[in-house]
């Protein structure tokens, strides 16, 4: 049986070129940065060329980039502090979105639930933000607005330059949540007047448990971890050298190869979008064009999502569903609800998130386990039975 | 969270999916907003379950709690199938993760769904029979 992992928005396989620069630093080169003697001195010059590769995919400066364990990190580090330097000011109000990840949504109900206002911005059907809501928004008191560049679920890519420009004109601090986007997408956080951005390397093919956030120059937020003087004493550990190093590799050559990737991989997505469209009752969700290259969201009505992504399993498909069931909640997906989707056929949605390593054989391969999967799990719903009796009544 | 491998056995194979037309008592419970819905038809003749039938909406849990009740079931008299519980059915399974205990409820309430449609059918309460079905609305998601 086929194999086909459709989940890169979940995680990435790590590349052998990164394995490959990881090694070392295990094996060979394992002193501590802080150390002076030559291995450690040589893992502290690795560290110091991995921070100016993710400077410079960023368009930041070496000093701007701070190593984290993630992307829930830094999100927390920029929210909270944002907060905190704002509470200084007497500035207790932030502005977001509906469709954030939880890393940035629970951040935001524990400032609330210590006195500070947040607001919660629509994203309409499309699963956008509008500029001119997040205008409307702001006030004497807004310390920070946060917006996700690109959105796990439905891939839609927020208008991050024009709301960097706001931002910058109104004197608030702009954060963006670029999981997602980093190494898939093209980032310049001077010309976009970012002021904080997070990323996560195992979204892009780096291992697990590293991430970084940019904090642009001037921006004193609040130390996250006391201790040693790592990270200029901001961030104290012993440093994940060689997650770090690995970041470095993978942040390079993914944003060496970005529009090639790009392109290959939105063919290939555009190629399932056809294919599965032709299933009747379906959807697709989140604007067409403003989205991810590998992202593909659709419900199909009558069905449960986890149903189908076990049934996609068993015929050898990785995929994810924003189903409740899949959520580990008592409702679906935050993101199909605020997109305007009903309970219902948000519980049958299915995510698959294409990468530069997957072909057009496997686009065809899900196409083919797809449709009769959906017909299955349909022909044993009642659900699907009330929704064609109400379609003939 | 992990599926016991009864459960991906009766997921992956369920067992008397289908309707049946001329049910003696057919019973629909939980919600499409709640992501489960089961409907379970029965043929009952001198007080015995002889068939059932079920259709289910809803995820891998649900399909396999519809799928051993109907078993359980079958070719019992009614008197053992109102003793059916949704710890027995979660047994039968070799066990469901906590987050999943509602489908056993589901199964269990369905059944009993489907006796007090056949009892409704003869023109008796089958209230006093089968107890109270505890249909959930949204608030009540995963009872």
């Amino acid at each position: 049986m086929r194999y086909v992992y459709a989940d890169n928005a979940a995680t990435t396989p790590v590349s052998p070129k990164v394995v490959e620069a990881v090694l070392p630093y295990m094996t060979e080169f394992y002193g501590n940065p802080s150390s002076l003697y030559q291995t450690g001195q040589k893992a502290f010059r690795a560290v110091d060329k991995a921070r100016q590769q993710v400077a410079d995919a960023l368009g930041a400066e070496k000093d701007e980039i701070f190593f984290t364990s993630g992307g829930s990190e830094a999100d927390n580090w920029a929210i909270k502090g944002a907060a905190a330097l704002g509470a200084k000011k007497g500035k207790k109000h932030l502005i977001t979105t509906k469709i954030e990840h939880h890393a940035v949504l629970h951040t935001m109900a524990a400032l609330e639930k210590q006195g500070f206002t947040v607001t919660y911005l629509d994203v309409y059907d499309n699963g956008i933000v509008r500029v001119e809501d997040v205008e409307k928004a702001i006030t004497d008191e807004t310390c920070l607005v946060t917006v996700m560049y690109a959105n796990n679920e439905i891939g839609t890519i927020q208008p991050i330059a024009e709301i960097g420009k706001l931002c910058k004109e109104k004197g608030v601090l702009f954060h963006t949540d670029a999981v997602q986007a980093v190494g898939h997408v093209a980032i310049d956080v001077k010309e976009q007047n970012i002021d904080m951005l997070s990323l996560s390397g195992h979204k892009f093919h780096a291992v697990k448990g590293v991430g970084a956030l940019y904090c642009k120059k001037g921006i004193r937020l609040p130390n996250l971890i006391e201790g040693g003087g790592q990270e200029k004493g901001r961030r104290a550990g012993t440093e994940n050298v060689p997650g770090i190093v690995g970041l470095g590799v993978a942040i390079t050559d993914m944003c060496e190869n970005i529009e090639e990737n790009a392109k290959k991989v939105s063919a290939l997505r555009d190629r399932l979008f056809e294919g599965a469209s032709k299933i009747s009752h379906s959807r697709i969700n989140g604007d067409r064009e403003k989205r991810l290259p590998g992202n593909f969201s659709m419900c199909f009505e009558g069905i449960e999502g986890e149903s189908l992504l076990l049934m996609l399993d068993m015929q050898g498909v990785c995929a994810s569903s924003g189903s409740a069931c899949t959520s580990g909640s008592l409702d679906p997906s935050h993101v199909l609800l605020a997109i305007g989707l009903k309970h219902e056929v948000a519980h049958g949605s299915l995510r698959l998130s294409l990468s530069e390593s997957n072909t057009v054989e496997d686009v065809d391969y899900i196409l083919e386990v797809l449709p009769p999967i959906v017909d299955r799990l349909r022909q044993m719903s009642p659900l699907w039975e009330h929704i064609l009796e109400n379609e003939k009544a | 969270m992990e599926y016991s491998a009864k459960v991906m056995e009766h997921f992956t194979n369920p067992h008397n999916v289908g309707e049946i037309p001329d049910a003696d008592g057919i019973g629909e419970i939980g919600n499409a907003k709640c992501g489960d819905i089961m409907k379970m038809y029965l043929k009952i003749e001198n007080d015995v379950v002889v068939d059932v039938k079920f259709k289910t909406y809803g995820c891998a849990s649900a399909i396999a709690t519809s799928s051993i009740a109907t078993d359980m079931i079958k070719g019992q008299p009614i008197s053992e199938v109102l003793k059916l519980t949704n710890k027995a059915v979660v047994e039968a399974l070799d066990g469901l993760p906590a987050v999943k205990i509602h489908c056993s409820v589901l199964a269990e309430q369905a059944v009993k769904a489907a006796l007090a449609d056949y009892y409704k059918r003869q023109g008796i309460d089958p209230e006093p029979i089968v107890g109270k079905i505890e249909d959930h609305d949204h608030d009540a998601c995963h009872i």
